[in-house]
């Protein structure tokens, strides 16, 4: 591994933390706001809407600099069927940031509801009304927003799993700090 | 690379199940799954349903109705209020329905005491404006989680003091009691005045706000039913007689906005403010053509009065957000059991 820069670019690095805090956000904000009928209510899905949009924008951003840039290789002794799950849940997690944010698009337009972003900011809906649409859409996203956040518990286990006990520089691959071997000397360097 | 001692490696196993475990927890509070007694949308919807359980494919409340269109002709004066778009001069136009404050779909037109007003006006620059109004001239309790336990106790038909322990703890449904008993009936939904009673904030164009009600005032003289009458009155006399009324000529409603004063009641819609306060007649809402809910525009429409345009916005009032979640469940309901609702068969308009 020497010479090799085992981090992801920064472009990555921001991408990823500014997603974690927003998607984790815009999970709890989710079931938050369908479970009250206070005032946060009516909060809540003002910032969930254009906090979506945000995400899904972000999304495609950080899929083109991943198509770019690639990513660091694991580690040549981790385990295949470790390296497998890692690769298919950065897939689910990719799938789920680009799907999560059309299907509520899509479900708030064929339920005819005003898709405002902002006051008077509008998005022009993507469907056409239709209740069994909307019913299909809503059960997606309800479903799938419970995957998301199982597949990022699992993420973070995996992550500190690397961190603490492989201690193989995965964890690392994502945050500032040097890689284990691949000091942060030769990075800045350059 | 020294790899951690087994002793170590258990210390850190336990750090990620902390974490993970402090993470679920966290989410299954947010969720309302450590509350049982918060009061979500879906329990405030599921107590809405009558004794033998809510109706398929309906509107959980307000569930019987049918469609009009129309237009809401503004006269202007409302821009010295709110810069909404729609208060300008100008014609925009309407899908509403009116309706009977039931869950039953099929109850008589003349059991309902309360009647009510679903309007959608569309102004040309996209926004929409909806709103949910009814006959009453004010709620019957002041919070969400009171209308909630109003519900309950209502349904404990075998508890002989459950509506009597409310009142007690809820004294402000004394008025609204009165009103449902000496209130009169009647013949039209033409000649009901529809209320707010949720209290809005309007933005006027100089950045002030006012908070305000509004009202739609029918221009059709009320001829009133006697309760005995009412009771001959045919199932669907009222949506019978609209559609008629409707067919010989438009109907006409005054849109009047009453805005309050420092110190009026603007978070309790049980409390109606005082007389004299400022009114505005904006406009004029016009009924102009009749169609049966199964065909027409209104029944894919959730009137969720938090659906506002810019210069309208939800005040300290802590009803429209309560509604908004309510109305959405509801809407999530009805149109997951689609299949349910008359006509939903083949060929049917979907």
């Amino acid at each position: 591994m020497n010479g090799v820069d085992r981090h992801f670019t920064v472009a990555q690095r921001v991408l990823h933390w500014v997603m974690a805090v927003c998607i984790l956000a815009m999970l709890f904000i989710g079931v938050g706001m369908v479970s009250t009928v206070t005032t946060s209510h009516l909060a809540l899905v003002s910032i969930h809407k254009p906090l979506g949009i945000a995400i899904l924008i972000l999304a495609v951003l950080r899929i083109a600099e991943r198509l770019r840039a690639g990513a660091p290789a694991l580690p040549a002794d981790l385990p295949a069927p470790m390296k497998r799950a890692a690769e298919l849940s950065h897939y689910a997690l990719y799938a789920l940031m680009i799907a999560m944010p059309l299907l509520g698009w899509g479900m708030l337009s064929a339920a005819a509801y005003p898709v405002a972003l902002f006051p008077g900011v509008f998005l022009p809906p993507i469907l056409a009304q239709s209740d069994s649409v909307h019913t299909l859409l809503w059960n997606l996203h309800r479903a799938l927003a419970f995957v998301f956040f199982a597949i990022i518990l699992l993420h973070v286990a995996a992550a500190l799993f690397h961190a603490l006990v492989r201690r193989d520089g995965v964890f690392q691959a994502m945050t500032a700090g040097s890689t284990t071997d691949a000091p942060r000397v030769r990075a800045a360097a350059e | 690379m020294p790899r951690p001692s087994p002793l170590s490696t258990i210390g850190s196993l336990i750090v990620i199940a902390v974490v993970v475990g402090c993470a679920g927890a966290a989410f299954a509070y947010a969720a309302g799954w450590l509350s049982p007694g918060r009061l979500t949308p879906s329990r405030l919807v599921a107590a809405l349903a009558p004794p033998g359980g809510p109706v398929a494919g309906h509107r959980r409340n307000h569930a019987k109705g049918i469609c009009f269109t129309g237009t809401f002709e503004a006269n202007g004066a409302g821009s010295t209020l709110s810069k909404a778009r729609v208060f300008q001069n100008g014609s925009y136009p309407v899908i509403g329905r009116f309706n009977l404050g039931v869950p039953d779909p099929a109850a008589a037109d003349g059991t309902a005491r309360v009647r009510g007003i679903g309007v959608q006006i569309t102004t040309p620059d996209g926004q929409e404006w909806r709103m949910a109004m009814i006959d009453a001239p004010f709620f019957a309790v002041s919070t969400p989680q009171a209308f909630y336990e109003l519900l309950v106790a209502s349904g404990k038909k075998d508890v002989p003091d459950a509506m009597r322990n409310f009142a007690a703890a809820h004294p402000e449904i004394g008025a609204f009691g009165a009103w449902a008993k000496s209130a009169p009936f009647t013949e039209s939904y033409a000649e009901e005045r529809y209320n707010s009673l949720d209290s809005f904030v309007f933005a006027d164009g100089s950045g002030a706000d006012h908070t305000v009600r509004w009202s739609l005032v029918p221009t059709a003289p009320a001829v009133i039913v006697s309760g005995d009458d009412l009771a001959k009155r045919p199932k669907d006399f009222l949506e019978q007689e609209i559609t008629q009324r409707l067919a010989s000529g438009p109907q006409r409603w005054t849109m009047t906005v009453t805005v309050a004063e420092p110190g009026d009641p603007t978070a309790d819609p049980s409390k109606a403010w005082p007389d004299g306060r400022r009114t505005v007649d904006v406009g004029t809402l016009a009924a102009t053509k009749i169609v049966a809910e199964p065909d027409g525009p209104c029944r894919e429409i959730n009137f969720d009065p938090t659906v506002l345009p810019v210069g309208i916005r939800t005040s300290d009032d802590p009803f429209p957000s309560a509604r908004s979640a309510a109305y959405a469940v509801s809407y999530d309901l009805r149109t997951a059991e689609a299949d349910a609702y008359p006509g939903a068969g083949a060929g049917a308009p979907q």
